[in-house]
This record gives structure tokens, sequence and C-alpha cells, in this order.
């Protein structure tokens, strides 16, 4: 039977020849994940189902990235509970503060995923790793606890959707313009339960960056996973953060589809996503007017070196508008690094920006840039539910690394042309 | 399993985890203090209004967003009996069904029902009896697996037994 990518890496971890959407596995995985706020709840799960370790240390990867450095009494308790459960058990990939990062942004770098592979982790943008071509999934804290003591996690094998992606794209736009776009098209349930798979000549010569930053928000269409099958770009990344073998899967001429989308990527202009469904996707020119209160540049969706590379060639020799708060967080430790070694930081704070550590802070809401009541943000995050970055009376605006630059800029949506 | 009665608490579309409890509460894993915080965000009057036994409704994509499995515990922890809804977003639904919060998937059921509407669901057959309108809806039966799990009482338990056999 001709099977997806998706199905493939399924079958190869659940012990089958070939699995079929809809059909429930318990699948083996190659890397299990937890933060430090979905992390305890797991260990103490974990607890309670009484196994004494956990079934390989060495395929547990725990991060503290949420609430850090710790934002409060409470956030310092849950990191430390994890911290202690590290210790206790030797989890051998335990990312304290100033030495990890964001977690999808992290993994990646540090070589922990691959292609091929199969991973769950306790966050729902754990679909990000699918762009180097593994199966990967966000799950809840029980099902964390669940893997931590079994190494397997139930799945019902999904439906794929193919996305084809044609044509080159226009000068500032990026993967964060491609996802933005394309939930638009779906709709935030349109992918529900089901596969993503993102293909065509746009996508085969996409970045890896831009590829993450579109796995990375399957999620906002519904999706199980997004996956983009392995190629000389893939290769070429994992050459650079790794040396352990993989697999290199590609789905089969025949394989079955729910249904294809075919996207024009050369028509597609940057793309802004209005309060408050991720859905809202537009082209910048028709959100120009909005005036902004904060930019936020960062996150596990673009606070990658390229992301802050394209915010600093907007941002160089310019200023903030006097209204607007402009912050930048580097995705990782090493970007942090990097960014510092490039001069993009002091570019950041010369255009009077805040250039700080690496933390989710504000993209959830938890702390370094929350909003007040009737404040409005653009960012280059992945969520603009109600009251996701602060205050229910404020919004969000999603974007990408040019739109928000040029946006704090300006003090109002807009593109870097209008610079 | 005994029948489910409570009074209907219906929200729209995508009730997004972010609504059902905000990031600014997940530094606690303590389910009273989840409970407390529960929906604030688009309905301040919920965890005063809300009653042991009642039922949360809503419409399409219900628990989309953030896998945070604080939302069906602060749900569960504010006394919610069982959530019905068009359907469902899959992080909530397996984390809904992980610890043990009863989640039916019933489009009709969810379409008609008011906040204010006495529901009666009996969880071994599906059947949803919207008391206040007369009216009675078959829920969407779970897959045979799912069942196991819910049988056990949770995946917890379901993986007890699974390590003891």
């Amino acid at each position: 039977m001709a099977m997806t990518i998706t199905e493939k890496i399924l079958a190869a971890h659940s012990g089958h020849d070939e699995v079929h959407p809809g059909q429930f596995v318990m699948a083996r995985l190659d890397l299990m994940l937890g933060n430090d706020i979905t992390a305890p709840i797991a260990i103490d799960e974990f607890r309670k189902i009484g196994a004494a370790k956990v079934i390989d240390s060495a395929r547990i990867v725990l991060v503290a990235d949420h609430s850090t450095p710790n934002k409060d009494i409470k956030s310092a308790e849950q990191c430390r509970l994890m911290r202690e459960f590290s210790l206790e058990q030797g989890v051998e990939h335990f990312f304290d503060v100033g030495r990890g990062g964001v977690e999808h942004a992290l993994l990646p770098e540090e070589g922990l995923v691959a292609p091929g592979e199969c991973i769950v982790g306790a966050d729902s943008h754990t679909c990000t790793y699918g762009a180097l071509g593994a199966f990967a999934t966000g799950v809840g804290s029980t099902d964390l606890a669940v893997a931590m003591a079994t190494g397997e996690c139930w799945m019902r094998v999904p439906e794929s959707i193919k996305v084809v992606y044609r044509g080159k794209l226009k000068p500032w736009v990026g993967g964060k313009d491609l996802i933005l776009y394309t939930i638009g098209q779906t709709g935030v349930a349109g992918a529900t339960y089901q596969s993503l798979e993102f293909c065509g000549d746009t996508i085969e010569s996409l970045p890896m960056s831009d590829r993450l930053t579109m796995c990375n928000m399957a999620i906002e269409a519904g999706g199980k996973n997004g996956i983009i099958a392995p190629d000389a770009i893939t290769d070429s990344y994992m050459k650079s953060v790794t040396k352990r073998p993989y697999r290199m899967l590609a789905s089969d001429p025949g394989a079955v589809y729910v249904r294809t989308m075919e996207i024009d990527a050369s028509k597609i202009e940057l793309q802004v996503s209005t309060p408050h469904l991720p859905e809202n996707a537009k082209p910048v020119s028709a959100v120009r007017d909005v005036v902004i209160d904060q930019s936020v540049i960062g996150s596990c969706t673009n606070g990658r070196i390229e992301d802050l590379r394209m915010a600093a060639k907007i941002l160089k020799g310019r200023q903030a508008h006097p209204r607007v708060r402009l912050i930048v967080i580097p995705a990782t430790q090493r970007v942090h690094l990097q960014a510092i070694r490039e001069g993009l930081g002091e570019i950041f704070i010369e255009a009077g920006g805040a250039f700080s550590t690496p933390t989710c802070g504000p993209c959830l809401g938890g702390h370094m840039g929350v909003l007040a009541k009737g404040e409005r943000a653009v960012a280059t995050t992945n969520r603009n539910f109600v009251g996701r970055m602060g205050h229910p009376g404020s919004e969000v605006y999603l974007a990408g690394p040019a739109v928000a630059a040029a946006s704090a800029v300006l003090g109002r949506i807009a593109g870097p042309e209008e610079l | 399993m005994s029948i489910l009665r409570g009074k209907v608490h219906s929200y729209g579309d995508h009730i997004n985890t972010d609504v059902i409890i905000p990031a600014r509460y997940l530094n606690t894993s303590d389910v009273a203090e989840l409970a407390a915080h529960c929906m604030e965000d688009i309905d301040a009057e919920f965890v005063s209004t809300v009653k042991a036994g009642d039922i949360i409704v809503g419409g399409e994509n219900f628990g989309c967003g953030s896998s945070r499995e604080h939302a069906p515990l602060a749900i569960k922890g504010a006394g919610v009996s069982c959530v019905i809804a068009r359907s469902f977003a899959r992080i909530f639904f397996r984390n809904a069904i992980n610890v043990g919060l009863p989640v039916l998937v019933c489009p009709d059921a969810a379409a008609d029902a008011k906040s204010g509407d006495e529901l009666a669901v009996d969880l071994t057959t599906g059947n949803i009896e919207n008391v206040t309108k007369g009216k009675s809806y078959q829920a969407e039966p779970f897959p045979e697996f799912l069942q196991q799990i819910i049988a056990a009482g949770g995946l917890v338990e379901y993986t007890k037994k699974r390590l003891v056999a």
C-alpha cells in the first residue's frame, strides 16, 4: 500500500508494515519533551503510575523556558520540581536558564530531533520538528507521564492534507507569511486531527528556518502534525548539528490525501493575522492603519537567527516609534550569542529596543511584555486569542519579522517597503 | 454509570485553552487554584455561577490552542460533569480522555442547548436529553480503543494495568 511520510513513520514506530488513517497504534517514541508548565503535572502523574525509573533518561528532554528566568515564586517552584526530577532520574537533556532557550528552537539546533523520528512533546508547538521530516506532535502532561514510563504514546493515524506551494516568493515574504496565508485558507479547525504535508517547488527552495516556522504553526490549523519531506536542505542542516544516523523518508507517489490545496506562493504578500484568531490572515496593505503599542520579535515561531537578521536589516540606523515598545527576544542562547557577535544586539538596542535573554514570556502573556487593557501588539509569535499576551481587552496581530520590525519604526502596522 | 444532570453554560466556536485557563495562572498545578480562574477571560461570571454537575456546551473546535492539561483539569475542578461540543481540538480531546473528563461530540445537542437549559447525559449510551426543550440526541460513540482508557478510569490507570500485564 502506498503511504504518506507520516503513515510511514507511524508504521515504523508501531511494529506494522503499514498503517491507515483512523487506526489506533501504540507508537514507540524516539524523544519526549516537557517544559516548566507541563512537566510538573507530568511528574505528578508519573509518580501515580508507580514506575521507579523513566524508560530511558537519554530520550527525555525537559526545558525551563516558559516562565523563565523565574517570573515569580510559584514559577520558581515549578522549575525546581522539574530540576529535581531531572537530577533524580538522570535526565540527560535538562536545559536550565542560561543553557538552553525556547524548546522548539532549541531541540533542532541541539540535533535532538531528526528525520524519520517519532516525537511527542507536552507543548502544542512540538509539531515544529516536522520541518526536519520527523513525525512530531503535541500531547498533554499525562501523555508525557506515560511516555516517560513506557516510551510509548497512543496515536490515531491522521489523514493527510497535501499543501502544494508553487512559485518564487516576493521580497521579504517568508515561511511565516506562507503559513498565515495557509491558515487563512484552512481556518483554525481546517486540519483538525489531520496531517499537513507541505510540498512544491517553493518549499523545495525554502531555508530550514522558514520550514520550522511553517511546521510550528500547523497546530493553528488544528493539525496533528506538519511535515516536509527531507531533502538536501534538511540533510545539510542535520549534518551541521549531529553525527548520528537518520532516515530520510518520502510519501509514495500513490499515497492517499483527504484533499490537496494548490497555492500560488508568488502572489502571497506579507501577511498579518488580526485578532482574535490566527485564521484572520490579511495582506499587510489591508491593515496598515492599525496603530500599535508594542512589537515583539522572538518565540519558537520566529526567534531564530535568520529572523533576527531580517529584523535587524530593517531596524539598522532607524528608531522604534516613540510610542512603541520594541522587544527582541532571541529564542536560544546560541541565537542570542550569534546575534551579539553579528552586531544585531547593538542594532536592536540602538533602535530603542529591549534585547534580552531567551524565554517564551510574552508570547503567552506570561512575563517580559504583558499587555495592558486596550493595548495592541504586533508579534512574530503564533497565537492571537483573547488575552493571549495579557489583558483580555488587549490585541495581538501576528506577522513575520519584517512586518514586526517595520511596524515598530512606523508605530502602526506596516511592511518594510514603506520605510 | 449514572446519569449526569446539570445546567448548561453555552459558548461559541473555537473556545481556546487561553480563555479556559489563562497562562498567567499556569504557575501552579493546583486544581482548586486553576478552577478558581476557569473561563475567566470569556465569562467572568462562570466561576461564581457554576454548580457541581453543570455542563459546558461548545461549538466547533472546543479546546483549541495550547496543550495545557490545566484546561480540562480546571473545568473538572470547577465541578463541570462533562463537555458537549460540535467538535473538539485534538490535544484537548485526548487530555480530557486521559484525565477522565467526559467529552461528547454531538453537533445537534450543542447547537440547540442554551445557557440555563437542563441536560441529562447518559455516558454509557451517549444519550443526551435536553430536559428544558424536551428533546433527545445521540452523541457519537467513542472508538473502541478510547473506550478501554475511559473504562480503566483514565490513561494512568490504563497504563498501570498494561505495565502489570
